[in-house]
């Protein structure tokens, strides 16, 4: 099979480092070979963030190259835009629909940009998701990470059981049933 | 018991393990990025090892190569910057060779993700006559770790493994084998060896010259460098990372894997050249393997096409080489993101004050230089680890002292412990009046909360006695040290205000745990109310993350974010912003 790409961004602190590792994981059970790329240090306070997940029979580079990505999956509406194109032409993107304004849309610097998710679903299959009020319901804002991950993994040829395998094996215990609840309601949305 | 099975590991969790497996038995490092996760994953293996935070990179360095001496496998690790901090132990070590073996981790930042410069640390080993390996997967990190150790003790030479970035923070499969049973070495006085004075050092200079040239020679047979023929076409010499985008982008083509690229296989490289019609040279930034190369008299194609800036990747040398058209959109005109200080950090307290006072920061190394751009817009200078001191110091010696009172130095408390003790001891011994800002977090922020000797823990999570950074001032004599809470704004201006206009060296250390320690519980959040606000945009001012303005321009505070700090509130002069207990 050709090398699968996906590429999961957002804000530095939404918690992209457990969504890929839980996505390298199912893949990795899988049987398949999975390389990741993420991002430490100075971006992941509150700047622009990207993690690389690439999974197929052979994968050389880490990371996902502009124009390549079979899936996008974007923690905020803003980001998504800003990573859309290394989307192949029939690429999926999966938006959560929360807006986070950059400081220069605060300091009234820069616009944020109206419409996005129309703009994009011209020209991409997009599915919008407002996982921040499903993890409210949850009773825990943090997972809405997980939340995304359930919508994106019904587009994946992976079994529920799979995934929580992984999420049991990753997660730290005490938080291990919660995130397995928010991926469940993400899966059936 | 053997565990051949294999898991997905960072290049930096691969090297930490890989350490582990060669027997290391000390190893020592500062935080710093893409390095960190090298030490915090180390110590896993606690029971079988020690490991530590050093103070900085020269201290970790010397800790090793002490341990090294003394006849146990030892390690060291750092950024690339941090190699010149341990650039003095580094030059001379490498004279003075090792007795239990000596690897030096150096992780360079190509693309500058989290680094002030993007230098390249194979030039260094090559001026310092290290050999240096480079790994281009979890792996090979493992097991260029373990290489490098016999090589250090084969070869009597510390040995630098050097990775960047995109290996420290990239993840594949890695299979694990057990830690060598490695005997501890007997120490013998050598002082020939070890007494580096010049009468000795002479001697060991050529030891270190024959010691190359046997490296050079042997490195030809070495499992490390490995050719691989496909296609004649198309010959590449690369090594580390690249050698991926290479495999990606040219899966024809024949490659020269380099696995130690200081000192180069001489013998090996010729005979490539021959063999292939075409010959590139593909590194990330310095042309280090293409000018030695070129210098024995081989023709190749290298940084004519390459840049010597930022990350490479396989479109990249696609179109470089193949002159293809790689087919991609341009990005959509968006705005920048730039990383910023997180809700409820207490050095955004302390810049709102600084930045009310119209005042000059000469920073450093840390978060808080953040406080450089707009909102903030405090800090007009950062060089490297401690230089704020020094810097405002040199500022004064230039100008004058009234010069300096509208500028004040800021340096974080891990920063001090670093090098900026030392800056501080220059400005009162030189009879400096500047005003130092110490904003005592209580942790190494930056680089994901590590300890250092003012927290009171250890690496290995012992707990300790705390160096006391206000009594460390007062004991170098200085006479005017402040403690501030770094959220009690209207204390905090005032003693900046009295400390600026003073005509002595003022330090004030501004106190109140990093956010993100989950030190102090947040009690409450902040509620912005729009009956009640003007819109005035005071609140704004501070550039939280978690204050935006809604349409009508009123402000909303997100509640997902608020930290519940109050700085917003408290710059709030109509009431509107109120707290709600959780």
């Amino acid at each position: 099979m050709e090398t699968k790409n996906i590429m999961i961004v957002g804000v530095g602190g939404q918690g992209t480092l457990l969504t890929s590792r839980i996505l390298g994981g199912v893949m990795l059970d899988g049987g398949f070979e999975v390389k990741m790329s993420e991002v430490h240090g100075m971006a992941q306070r509150g700047g622009s963030v990207v993690t690389f997940v690439r999974y197929g029979e052979e994968v050389s580079e880490p990371i996902v190259e502009e124009g390549c990505a079979d899936v996008l999956i974007a923690f905020e509406r803003l980001e998504a835009l800003r990573y859309a194109h290394f989307l192949k032409k029939d690429g999926v993107i999966i938006v959560n629909d929360q807006r986070m304004d950059p400081m220069p849309v605060v300091m009234g610097a820069a616009k944020y940009p109206e419409n996005i998710i129309e703009d994009l679903s011209k020209e991409y299959k997009v599915i919008s998701v407002d996982a921040m009020a499903e993890a409210k319901k949850l009773g825990n804002t943090k997972v809405f990470n997980v939340v995304i991950l359930g919508v994106a993994a019904k587009h994946m040829d992976f079994t529920i059981e799979q995934w929580n395998a992984v999420i049991e094996r990753i997660v730290k215990p005490k938080f291990v049933e919660i995130n397995k609840e928010a991926f469940e309601v993400g899966y059936r949305l | 018991m053997s565990d051949k099975k294999k898991i997905m590991m960072l290049g930096n969790e691969a090297i930490a393990r890989g350490a582990y497996e060669a027997g290391v038995k000390v190893s020592a490092a500062y935080p710093g990025t893409p390095s960190t996760e090298i030490s915090e994953n180390l110590v896993q293996y606690k029971d079988d090892l020690y490991c530590e935070w050093s103070p900085n990179e020269k201290v970790a360095t010397e800790v090793a190569i002490g341990a090294s001496m003394a006849g146990v496998r030892a390690m060291c690790s750092m950024k690339h910057v941090g190699v010149n901090v341990a650039a003095d132990p580094l030059y001379t070590v490498s004279y003075i060779g090792v007795s239990g073996g000596l690897v030096m981790i150096a992780a360079d930042d190509p693309g500058m993700y989290s680094s002030q410069n993007e230098q390249d640390t194979r030039m260094v080993a090559r001026a310092a006559h290290v050999p240096v390996l480079e790994p281009s997967d979890s792996q090979e990190a493992k097991d260029f770790v373990k290489a490098a150790f016999d090589i250090s003790e084969k070869y009597d030479t510390p040995v630098i493994v050097r990775t960047t970035t995109r290996l420290a923070h990239s993840q594949s499969l890695v299979s694990l084998e057990d830690r060598q049973d490695i005997p501890d070495k007997t120490y013998e006085r050598d002082i020939a060896k070890r007494v580096m004075m010049p009468a000795m050092a002479k001697g060991r200079h050529l030891v270190v010259e024959d010691r190359e040239k046997r490296l050079e020679s042997d490195s030809c047979e070495m499992s490390v460098n490995r050719v691989e023929m496909r296609d004649s076409k198309i010959g590449v010499i690369t090594s580390g990372i690249p050698y991926q985008y290479v495999r990606e982008a040219l899966p024809d083509a024949s490659v020269l894997k380099l696995g130690m690229v200081n000192p180069l296989p001489r013998k090996l490289i010729e005979d490539f050249s021959k063999k292939v019609d075409k010959l590139y040279v593909i590194e990330e930034l310095e042309p280090l393997i293409e000018l030695q190369v070129r210098a024995w008299g081989i023709s190749c194609i290298g940084k004519e096409i390459f840049t010597v800036q930022g990350e490479y990747s396989a479109n990249m040398l696609r179109k470089a080489i193949l002159n293809e058209n790689v087919d991609v959109k341009s990005p959509a005109d968006v705005p920048n993101r730039p990383p910023i200080l997180c809700p409820g950090c207490p050095h955004r307290s302390v810049y709102t004050v600084l930045n009310k006072l119209k005042l000059h920061a000469a920073g450093d190394i840390g978060c808080y230089t953040l406080g450089a751009v707009a909102p903030l817009s405090v800090i007009d200078t950062t060089v490297c680890m401690g230089s704020s001191i020094s810097t405002l110091h040199g500022m004064e010696k230039a100008k004058g002292k009234d010069y300096i009172k509208n500028w004040v130095a800021v340096i974080g408390d891990s920063t001090f412990m670093h090098t900026g003790v030392n800056s501080l001891m220059n400005m009162f011994y030189n009879q400096g009046t500047g005003t130092v800002m110490i904003l005592d977090n209580s942790t190494t922020g930056m680089t994901g909360h590590q300890d250092h000797a003012a927290t009171g823990k250890t690496l290995q999570g012992d707990i300790v006695p705390a160096i006391n950074i206000y009594d460390l001032c007062k004991a170098i004599g200085i006479k005017n040290v402040t403690e501030v809470d770094a959220f009690d704004i209207d204390t905090l201006e005032k003693v900046v205000k009295e400390s600026v206009a003073s005509d002595e060296l003022c330090v004030i250390i501004t106190k109140s745990p990093c956010v993100m320690l989950g030190q102090k519980p947040v009690t409450h959040k902040c509620e912005s109310d729009p009956e009640k606000c003007k819109k005035c945009g005071m609140c704004l001012k501070p550039g939280c993350p978690a204050i935006t303005r809604r349409e009508d321009g009123t402000v909303a505070i997100d509640d997902t974010l608020c930290n519940g700090c109050d700085l917003c509130k408290s710059m709030c002069k109509f009431g509107a912003i109120k707290c709600t207990d959780l």
